[in-house]
């Protein structure tokens, strides 16, 4: 283990800190309701939410690795094609 | 070069003589004039390579001077009270990021009741933040403690209060011995950090650690401000050798009968221990705590009665416990009195009282000593 004076660290080393494990419940994408609209991602406070291109359709995707279950996605969707799961933890 | 100036004006030329690179404050009595000097000199652009910066609260000042010391800049900054309370939320984060910020505490009451006046129950809720606390006994030890301070906080890095009473020293006219700038810089290194931030090369100072590493910064920061009192006891012996004498992290007078406390009232009680034949003890560095120096002087004394000036509420005076807990299962039986809160005067003729108490067997384990008589109303 790294301990730097002062808990010094370059950019980028704090993607080490999974801060998906905080998660209780984390959001499950409706692929078939999604509509690509990207509400989703411009609201996620965390920059959890990527839109993708699958079969040329826009879809919003989850970075679990950082995703801390807030919901926010799922309240503001208007497709309601974002429900919010019981994380399981393997 | 000795002349008469006040508790403010020691601080700040002091100050100058160490070449700070950011100075930040926001005024609170009894400091203001420290920094108004400081802003004076400034203004006269007797300050060089450095910026003077006004803040709209003391939490915008120390959050200034956290940003301005991470870059590698010397910082000053001067507060005390509600001021120094305000800024805590960032001296500790000051603390864990290992920046050497110099602040000097111009001892004051805590809010409620207002006061303006002194005692020690600012800078002892700070205590146990990661921060050194020096006590000062009077104006020629706070102007020579600058430099030192600078000193002692750049090589441990860890920020540095300087603790002095408010209007006992702070407004007191008194002769100072100035020191010259050849003597400080000769002293006084230039700041060079090891990390430093800056736009070609971004860092985090103080990121999050997760319950797997955080136990292990703060074991380090432990284990750094025990090592620290081996630079603090250095510094002051080279100190010693360029100009005066203040004795090590504690000053010690043998007795059968000790009398302990920090700050400027170590000077009245000098003069009682020297006309009742006692000794006394002044604690002047308080955190690190020079717990093993203590035990060694104090341990095969009769007496050891310690005056306080900050109370841990529901408990007792806060600098007894840390005496009473260096003392653990030595024979010295140690007596409290709690005197001189909210600037109340603590003449000799106290100090006899308690003394006289505890040698007639009449004091308890603590008591609050100068008390008036009060009637409890409503309002």
């Amino acid at each position: 283990m790294r301990i730097s004076l002062g808990a010094v660290s370059r950019p980028l080393e704090s993607l080490e800190n999974k801060t998906g494990s905080w998660a209780v419940r984390v959001p499950k994408i409706d692929v078939e309701r999604c509509v690509g609209c990207g509400e989703c991602y411009m609201f996620c406070p965390d920059g959890c939410i990527e839109m993708v291109q699958i079969e040329n359709r826009r879809i919003a995707k989850v970075d679990y690795d950082y995703c801390k279950g807030c919901g926010i996605c799922s309240e503001i969707c208007p497709a309601n094609a974002i429900e919010m799961i019981e994380k399981v933890i393997e | 070069m000795r002349k008469v100036v006040r508790g403010f004006y020691a601080i700040a030329y002091a100050v100058k003589l160490c070449r700070p690179n950011v100075i930040c404050a926001y005024p609170i009595t009894p400091q203001t004039e420290i920094v108004e000097n400081l802003a004076e000199m400034y203004a006269n652009g007797e300050l060089e390579n450095c910026k003077y910066i006004t803040a709209e609260s003391e939490f915008e000042a120390a959050s200034i001077l956290v940003g301005a010391s991470a870059a590698g800049a010397r910082t000053f900054t001067a507060t005390c009270s509600q001021g120094l309370i305000l800024m805590s939320e960032v001296l500790l984060n000051a603390a864990g990021m290992r920046l050497p910020i110099v602040i000097v505490n111009t001892n004051r009451a805590l809010s409620a009741p207002l006061s303006i006046w002194p005692d020690l129950q600012d800078s002892m809720l700070l205590r146990d933040g990661g921060i050194i606390q020096i006590y000062i006994e009077d104006n020629q030890e706070a102007h020579e403690m600058i430099p030192q301070a600078y000193k002692i906080a750049e090589s441990t890095m860890f920020p540095i209060m300087v603790c002095m009473d408010g209007f006992k020293l702070t407004h007191a006219y008194e002769p100072v011995d100035l020191l010259d700038q050849e003597t400080v810089d000769n002293f006084l290194p230039p700041y060079d950090p090891p990390i430093k931030l800056s736009v070609k090369n971004p860092l985090t100072f103080g990121s999050y650690a997760p319950p797997d590493c955080y136990m292990e910064f703060r074991y380090k920061m432990h284990k750094d401000m025990i090592n620290a009192k081996k630079t603090i006891e250095k510094v002051f012996r080279e100190w010693a050798e360029i100009k005066n004498d203040w004795g090590g992290m504690i000053e010690y007078k043998e007795g059968r009968t000790v009398l302990v406390a920090l700050g400027s009232l170590i000077s009245t009680i000098k003069e009682v221990a020297k006309e009742m034949g006692l000794g006394y003890l002044k604690v002047r560095t308080y955190r690190p705590f020079p717990a093993e120096e203590i035990r060694e002087v104090l341990k095969d004394c009769d007496n050891v009665i310690v005056f306080d000036r900050a109370v841990s509420f529901g408990y007792e005076g806060v600098l007894t416990i840390d005496i009473r807990n260096a003392l653990y299962g030595e024979s010295p039986d140690i007596y409290s009195f709690i005197v001189g809160l909210g600037g109340r005067d603590v003449p000799k003729t106290l100090i006899e009282k308690c003394v006289s108490k505890v040698m007639s067997g009449k004091a308890k384990r603590y008591s609050f000593e100068g008390l008036k008589e009060f009637e409890e109303v409503l309002y």
